[in-house]
């Protein structure tokens, strides 16, 4: 019942002046949760520039951690590590560890095939494969594994309903993917990360470049898939990040500047450059 | 209007200097023009030439007998026009080139495109694309003189003229043109289509196969085509070593004649201008061009479907 005092939607004209609201949690939930993930000394470079420099930060299960932080921060390599998608870069390298329930993802037995195949990822820009119709888009992750489901259609209609588009395109399944709307082809791609089933799900700015309300439905989202995934997800918008987030990492110059729940990060920050970001003295 | 072309109202708008600069730019734009026509007035020229020709050679040979006949004896005595022996003859060369050249072309084009370390790509690309710069006229005599004695000892009955050799050949000759532009076409797939594909847990492999070539197939098509172009229309290899027998036959072990060749035969022969025989040059030269042109048209529409996202 707490539930109904969650307004996520708050898009469509963010007061730059007001202090962004922030979550209220239901009670159950305060107890402590599970890490999911953690890094440790997680250290990162494009070439022989240095992006992340040692971050450790814990993400728990079934919350949603935001990482937020000035253009150039890192913010979107260290989400990229979190799956070894920055080691496709030519040129880029990693150090340090990153564990997913205790495991060690960079470990040199990890194969970083079967690591992307249980944490999913949502990309800034959304890219459905333009050659598929949107039925195959979402069904694209098991294809591309080499699974054949038993009964697709179930799982379309699944994904798709789990990521609020099913009401839109139930009668259009076979057109190409890249024939819906930006929010549309970003949500469909949410459901093409879904249909895997991941553990967790990274999102890197999946709102970055949605109107108001193609974003809000977004972060109901965010807030539904909660219950089941865990979340991280990479912002440049801090009402965003206050409105989805459990808890939330700054980070700054490839440093973690700080992390706490959300709450407090957005209340009571603790370092002055928190505080200097929160308060749109720079970024 | 933009503001370099803006002339104020208030000064005296044709002054002698403004005048011969007007007609610079107008001698220049058609100087230019003159240049751009160029290419049109040619094709023109040789599409009216070729059916004047041709219209020449079907008011003594019917239709009937240039379509509905499978041997082609124009030079005999007892002549016969049946252009299937020559367009058999390309058909088959072009074929075995095409199948050679398509799967090679194509799987050069991932491994230099998807699989291989740029320092890698940079040397082989080069390299590739010298295989394209070789006459034909070597690989002609490449093809009698080497290929066709090496099959010689694998293939039984494979005569010394025949379309096996020219056609593997050929198809090493247009490789290079399939490999490199569809690897171009592979190169341009966004990255971000790739990541979209590791981040659901695709191998490189089915990255590469179920991903990267489907979303170039446009440009991969555009490849083939034009190696398929080119292997209709050569001509130095296939008249070196194919043989110059018209013969209506799929056999790829015996003596064919193209298309190409028997132009060759008879532009290089004594056959007198102005005669029938040497107008049936003109005829079969009206043929490889709508073929070509067809095959074009075919590419095009190709291209358009896949825009349009139709075929899938």
């Amino acid at each position: 019942m707490e539930h109904a005092l969650k307004t996520p939607r708050e898009t469509s004209s963010p007061d730059p002046t007001r202090r962004p609201q922030t979550v209220v949690r239901p009670a159950e939930e305060s107890g402590t949760p599970q890490v999911k993930m953690r890094t440790e000394l997680l250290r990162a470079w494009f070439g022989p520039t240095e992006v992340l420099k040692g971050i450790s930060l814990p993400i728990l299960k079934n919350r949603v951690t935001a990482i937020i932080g000035p253009s150039g921060c890192g913010k979107s390599t260290l989400l990229r590590c979190l799956n070894r998608m920055h080691e496709v870069v030519p040129g880029a390298r990693v150090e340090g560890k990153a564990y997913l329930d205790e495991q060690n993802i960079y470990e040199a037995s990890v194969n970083p095939i079967r690591v992307r195949q249980r944490i999913g990822m949502v990309f800034q820009k959304a890219n459905p494969f333009p050659t598929m119709s949107i039925r195959n888009n979402v069904l694209a992750g098991l294809r591309l594994q080499g699974v054949r489901p038993r009964s697709p259609d179930e799982l379309v209609e699944k994904a798709l309903r789990q990521a609020a588009l099913w009401d839109e395109v139930k009668d259009i399944l076979d057109r190409s993917g890249v024939s819906l709307s930006g929010g549309q082809q970003q949500r469909l791609c949410i459901a093409r990360a879904l249909v895997l089933e991941p553990e967790v799900l990274l999102m890197d700015e999946p709102c970055s470049a949605l109107d108001p309300i193609a974003t809000a439905k977004i972060e109901d989202l965010i807030y539904e898939l909660r219950n089941s995934y865990t979340v991280v997800i990479v912002t440049h918008n801090m009402q965003q990040a206050a409105r989805v987030a459990d808890f939330t990492a700054f980070l700054y110059l490839g440093e973690l500047i700080e992390y706490d729940k959300t709450d407090t990060i957005f209340r009571t920050p603790r370092d002055p450059r928190t505080e200097a970001y929160i308060t749109g003295r720079f970024g | 209007m933009s503001i370099h072309t803006a002339i104020p109202a208030h000064l005296p708008a044709r002054t002698a200097l403004h005048e011969r600069r007007r007609l610079t730019e107008r001698l220049v734009g058609a100087v230019l023009f003159a240049c751009a026509i160029v290419s049109l007035i040619t094709t023109v020229g040789i599409i009216l030439v070729l059916i004047v020709e041709t219209a020449g050679f079907f008011q003594e040979v019917s239709l009937r007998d240039f379509f509905g006949d499978t041997q082609w004896t124009p030079l005999f005595a007892k002549k016969h026009f049946g252009i299937w022996a020559l367009v058999a003859g390309t058909a088959l060369t072009s074929a075995i080139a095409v199948f050679t050249a398509v799967p090679l072309g194509l799987l050069a084009a991932a491994y230099l495109s998807e699989f291989a370390e740029e320092r890698v790509r940079r040397v082989l690309k080069p390299i590739m694309e010298i295989l394209a710069g070789i006459p034909t006229v070597v690989y002609g005599y490449f093809a009698l003189t080497f290929v066709t004695p090496l099959l010689q000892k694998v293939v039984p009955g494979l005569a010394g003229f025949n379309a096996l050799s020219p056609g593997l050949v050929m198809g090493i000759m247009i490789f290079p043109t399939i490999a490199s532009l569809s690897e171009d076409a592979l190169y341009a797939v966004p990255t971000s289509l790739r990541e979209a594909a590791y981040a659901l847990g695709a191998t490189r492999l089915a990255t590469t196969f179920r991903v990267v070539i489907p979303s170039a197939f446009s440009g991969i098509v555009a490849a083939i085509i034009l190696g398929v172009s080119r292997a209709v229309g050569e001509t130095m290899i296939v008249t070196i070593a194919a043989g110059q027998q018209p013969r209506f036959t799929f056999d790829p072990r015996v003596p064919v004649e193209t298309m190409t060749a028997y132009i060759v035969q008879v532009s290089l022969g004594d056959t007198p201008t102005g005669t029938l025989e040497f107008r049936t040059i003109f005829a079969v030269g009206m043929m490889l061009f709508v073929f070509t042109l067809a095959l074009n048209m075919v590419a095009h529409r190709l291209r358009q479907h896949i825009l349009k996202g139709s075929l899938w």
